[in-house]
């Protein structure tokens, strides 16, 4: 513990790099999904292609794409940027599977009242299905936020991991308290993440307090 | 892209293949750690998770322990538990990356088997019930059958989590594909990083289609037939643990 304090600034650095680090992939994960979450729902095309595009992304372990990215992207190994890209893809992978489910669990009854109704196309998905998706989107979107955070620290092998740092570090070191209270910032930071969906959940979706089902990323996830 | 080419003609070098630190004896090494942890980790999460999808009993330690374990930083966990290791003598052995290993292999197989037992319909286990079968019969007949496209579902994502995290490992312990990948980055060598990414990408990509074919060949024609019909509404299969209809056959 005294390492903790003697070190806070260290640390509480850290684990604002890790929250920018896995934040930017959850928002931007999340806002590029639910268009092609949408149109997997729609076309059973687009379905196969996208949901084979992203699993067979989502099937290459993080070290080997943050190695190959650079190659693609032309930055640098070292670049943060390789990190933030590789997790908003795996961020995307898991988020797709669960918008295709978050829209095809909108009742297509409600939705043909609504057009009957007089809803445009557009009217229609902003107004009827995105909020009636809403309680399956955050519970996978809460799926991805945890997986994002966790999986983040393995960055620290290119350089970049946020509080994995304090993993490398404590090894070369041979110093079990920086490794255990780097684990305890990540998984605090995770919770932090989790309580912030949750509240907003609270707040855009009050209807929605029933119990949702599991969603289907509950058997899946993502460690390393 | 010279990174790329340079990294296939490696890769397609046989001479690479051969010796203690060859692709070959890397690659046996990976496939060893990864199938000894998820068989380790299927002898204790199966039968539990099947258990607990039968009797309805503990379905929140599930989702308590599959969500708690994914907040863990595996990397951090592996770390930790190598450092601990060394600290009670073990030295650099394999023992406490096999056990992080199993540990992460046990939350997939345990919600796969739990959610397979579970979206079995409650009138097939009522019928399954009125014809005379015993919990046993019901468990080993229907319900297992039923729940084995979703079983091997975990056994997927357990295997995917286990040939990634084996990766890693390569950081604190010998052997694996993941090598070439921190050699790369240690010295620098970006064609050797590269290596190790394909290798293991690969590696990946090929267990995965194979349990995919494995999850297709496992899954009742009838399972099938309904899932294309279902697709997209999982969420809305009804919950059995809310099936009232269910509880006085058990008294009874």
């Amino acid at each position: 513990m005294s390492w903790l304090w003697a070190n806070l600034d260290l640390v509480l650095r850290l684990t604002a790099e890790h929250a920018v680090l896995a934040g930017i992939p959850i928002v931007v994960g999340f806002a590029a999904s639910l268009p092609l979450g949408w149109l997997a729902s729609r076309s059973r095309v687009a379905r196969g292609i996208l949901l084979t595009a992203f699993n067979v992304v989502y099937t290459i372990p993080a070290l080997a794409l943050f190695v190959v990215l650079p190659g693609v992207l032309g930055t640098r190994i070292l670049d943060p940027l390789n990190v933030v890209v590789a997790l908003t893809l795996y961020a995307m992978a898991m988020m797709l599977r669960g918008a295709v489910d978050a829209f095809g669990s909108v009742s297509g009854d409600v939705l043909a009242s609504a057009t009957a109704q007089g809803f445009s196309g557009a009217g229609r998905f902003w107004t009827v299905q995105l909020p009636l998706a809403g309680p399956v989107l955050l519970a996978n979107l809460r799926v991805v936020s945890v997986s994002t955070v966790s999986l983040l620290s393995v960055a620290a092998l290119v350089g970049s991991g946020g509080l994995g740092y304090l993993f490398t570090n404590g090894y070369q070191r041979y110093f079990v308290d920086e490794i255990v209270i780097g684990i305890v910032f990540t998984v605090l930071l995770a919770l932090v993440f989790d309580a912030i969906l949750v509240l907003a959940g609270r707040v855009l979706l009050p209807w929605a307090r029933r119990r949702i089902a599991t969603p289907r990323a509950v058997v899946e996830g993502r460690a390393a | 892209m010279s990174f790329f080419l340079d990294a296939f003609a490696f890769i397609l070098d046989p001479a690479n293949w051969a010796g203690d630190v060859g692709i070959g004896a890397r690659l046996a090494r990976h496939l060893a750690l990864t199938g000894v942890s998820v068989l380790l980790a299927a002898v204790v999460a199966v039968p539990l998770g099947l258990l607990i999808g039968h009797t309805g009993r503990g379905r929140a330690a599930v989702i308590g322990i599959t969500g708690a374990a994914r907040a863990l930083p595996t990397f951090g966990v592996l770390i930790l538990f190598v450092l601990l290791g060394i600290q009670f003598g073990q030295g650099l052995s394999e023992g406490p990356v096999i056990a992080v290993l199993v540990i992460l292999a046990i939350p997939p197989l345990l919600a796969g088997a739990y959610a397979g037992v579970e979206a079995v319909d409650d009138v097939t286990v009522d019928a399954a019930r009125a014809q005379g079968m015993t919990e046993w019969q019901l468990l080993t007949r229907v319900e297992l059958p039923l729940a084995l496209p979703l079983l091997a579902g975990g056994l997927r994502s357990a295997t995917l989590q286990v040939v990634a995290t084996a990766t890693i490992a390569a950081y604190v312990a010998q052997g694996g594909l993941g090598r070439y990948l921190i050699e790369g980055i240690q010295t620098r060598d970006y064609v050797r990083a590269v290596i190790g990414a394909i290798l293991v990408a690969l590696l990946a990509l090929l267990l995965d289609g194979i349990l995919a074919v494995v999850q297709r060949l496992v899954t009742p024609r009838g399972v099938s037939r309904g899932a294309t019909r279902t697709t997209g509404t999982t969420a809305r299969r009804p919950s059995r643990s809310s099936g009232a209809t269910r509880a006085p056959v058990t008294e009874g």
